[in-house]
């Protein structure tokens, strides 16, 4: 229901002079113009919010208390760094509740379901430690400073987590490696330069390989073979290109913010 | 309070805190083993003495066995409230409508495992594990407070249970800051202070709502008559009724009555609901000039017994979500310990390398 049409209640915010300025609706997102700088914010942004939105599915399910807090920490700090890009970009509610899933410019990494525990730590070991080289190199952005200590603490999470479980017992060994070779594929689209950043892409690809493969061979994993867009090309969510369960995670997400028009929160 | 007893539980973490004097460490001469009886005689004075004082008793104090039992199981009650607590809560984080109230939410589910975790520790320094406790709660022979067995069907419930849920909660546990027992009084410190972050952030989530749209404003409504009358029964049967109060009075766990309490939150809650434009679902609210309170209509007291049997909307859902997380968590607990034994091992045989070069 909208504030407009409504009949005023005593109370109720309706008088022009006092209603919030009308919001963008759907279809309307100023998207901004490809290989710009905003382009490149927005991606970031994307990934950080779809991340965080996959993490907080965790709360009340998580296999230790600690995790718990953990997950939500890491789900909270990347959370505030959407907020950061968004804001700059726009209305950060408009940006995350009304844009169309082909919009959305996240890689393909950040939005795979969470599996079990280990998928969904190499997962933030893959990320992480992509984040962490990505903000280490853009040390003019504004939200770098801030960010690369945040991620610095989230890779380490998730390096730990991958000791222990590579390195753990054969279950957690055999999910661990099951969990690296299925994420693997989707690991290639992370290199796609982002036009206007100021990255060295080949460099930042070097890092990450060499860490990576430093964090799994010490958890005693398999590095995978062959090209990181392997099998049928994974890649494609920096064009908008996305997979099955991204339509659902922003049904979830947008349902009860795209239900009331026009209100605030 | 430091009259240490041989036998009282040595896993209590070091450094427990300010109270535990000198002579309370693991160096304290060994005395010898004295039958609980005795033990009693020796003690109980002093145990009396102190709690008649308002002192604290720390962990390495000598205690009757049925305070340390009263305690291990009110803290674990309590422990288990907040990490049932955080599923009714987590279930909206999803779909919170703004960024915003998403970050609230996130941090305020995150605190409530935070002080499930001070809590553990709370009980742990009594002699309990966090494991055991675990595992009664899966088996259901502890209990968690019966509020979380009330499903949060719109948006609105997040603020209801902020503002009344975590607002009984610190009715409750303010007076708790001052328990006898040093740990527990510490981490309610801790706890309360949180809490009432989180009743702030319901009572300005719900004034939003109500202030909003018509559909909105129906939203907070509906919420709040739901969530009320639960709210209430969160202080326990009334007085008459009440097992363990008399005694756990007298120890000072507990300072105040359940009708007190529920009287003291009635009180704060009726300008509040005034303010936020909402109504109590209570026709018989009516201030009493008299005593200079709100006298509030009857409670439900078969609703309150039959959800504490087993019988609410969710008490199959909550626990089987609990136990499944357990579960599902098992090898990954496993996998943990097995790695630190195989890396202490390793530092056990490097160093003995050293050694022997
Ligand atoms: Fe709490
Ligand atoms: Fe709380």
């Amino acid at each position: 229901m909208s504030d407009a049409t409504t009949t005023p209640r005593p109370g109720t915010r309706t008088g022009t002079d006092t209603a919030p300025a009308p919001r963008t609706t759907a279809g309307a997102i100023p998207e901004p113009e490809p290989g710009t700088l905003a382009a490149a914010e927005l991606a970031l942004a994307d990934d950080a919010l779809v991340l965080s939105q996959r993490l907080g599915q965790w709360a009340g399910h998580a296999p230790v208390l600690e995790e718990e807090v953990a997950l939500a920490n890491i789900a909270l700090d990347l959370l505030g760094q959407a907020r950061t890009l968004y804001s700059g970009l726009g209305d950060e509610d408009a940006l995350a509740f009304l844009r169309e899933e082909r919009a959305f410019r996240n890689c393909q990494l950040v939005e795979q379901p969470n599996g079990d525990f280990a998928a969904t730590i190499v997962r933030q070991l893959f990320f992480s430690t992509y984040q962490e080289l990505l903000y280490g190199q853009l040390t003019t952005h504004p939200l770098a400073t801030k960010a690369v200590r945040e991620v610095a603490y989230h890779r380490d999470h998730a390096e730990h987590w991958t000791l222990r479980l590579g390195d753990g017992t054969t279950e957690s060994h055999d999910r661990t490696q099951r969990a690296v070779d299925g994420l693997w594929r989707h690991t290639g689209e992370l290199f796609q330069p982002l036009p206007e950043l100021d990255v060295d892409w080949s460099a930042l690809r070097a890092d990450w390989d060499t860490r990576v493969a430093d964090v799994l061979t010490r958890a005693t994993l398999r590095v995978p073979e062959g090209a990181q867009g392997h099998g049928w090309k994974a890649g494609g969510g920096r064009q908008g290109l996305h997979t099955e369960s991204f339509g659902r995670l922003l049904a979830e997400m947008q349902h009860l913010h795209r239900s009331h028009p026009g209100a605030t929160w | 309070m430091t009259t240490v007893l041989p036998g009282t539980p040595s896993d209590t973490p070091a450094g427990a805190g300010p109270g535990t004097g000198a002579d309370a460490g693991p160096d304290a001469a060994p005395r010898a083993p004295m039958d609980a009886e005795a033990a009693a005689r020796a003690y109980g004075p002093a145990f009396d003495a102190a709690v008649a004082a308002d002192e604290r008793i720390e962990p390495r104090d000598w205690m009757p066995d049925a305070y340390r039992a009263t305690l291990v199981r009110q803290i674990a009650q309590h422990a288990h409230s907040e990490i049932i607590g955080m599923q009714p809560e987590a279930n909206w984080i999803t779909r919170a409508p703004s960024l915003r109230r998403k970050a609230i939410l996130m941090a305020k589910v995150q605190d409530e495992a935070g002080h499930g975790l001070y809590l553990y520790s709370a009980a742990e320094t009594l002699g309990a594990s966090r494991d055991d406790l675990l595992d009664k709660l899966h088996s259901g022979r502890q209990r968690y407070s019966s509020i979380f067995n009330y499903p949060t069907l719109t948006w609105a419930d997040v603020g209801a249970i902020g503002w009344l849920v975590d607002g009984a909660a610190i009715t409750n546990q303010v007076p708790l800051c001052r328990c006898s027992y040093g740990p527990y009084a510490r981490a309610m410190v801790r706890v309360c202070k949180e809490e009432s972050f989180h009743q702030r952030q319901g009572y300005e989530l719900l004034l939003e709502l109500s202030r909003g749209t018509e559909a909105q404003h129906a939203m907070a409504q509906d919420a709040v008559d739901r969530w009320w009358w639960p709210s209430l029964m969160m202080f326990g049967p009334p007085d008459d009724e009440s097992a363990h109060s008399a005694q756990s009075m007298e120890w000072k766990i507990k300072r105040h009555s359940n009708d007190e309490l529920r009287q003291r939150f009635v009180d704060i809650c009726v300008p509040q609901a005034e303010a936020l434009g909402l109504t109590l679902p209570d026709p018989d609210l009516k201030w009493n000039e008299e005593q200079g309170r709100w006298d509030f209509g009857a409670i439900d007291w078969d609703e309150f017994k039959a959800v504490l049997k087993g019988d609410g909307p969710c008490n199959e859902q909550r626990l089987t979500q609990r136990r499944t997380a357990h579960e599902e968590g098992a090898w990954v607990r496993e996998a943990a310990a097995a790695h630190a034994a195989r890396k202490q091992a390793r530092t056990a045989t490097e160093r003995e390398g050293a050694m022997a070069r």
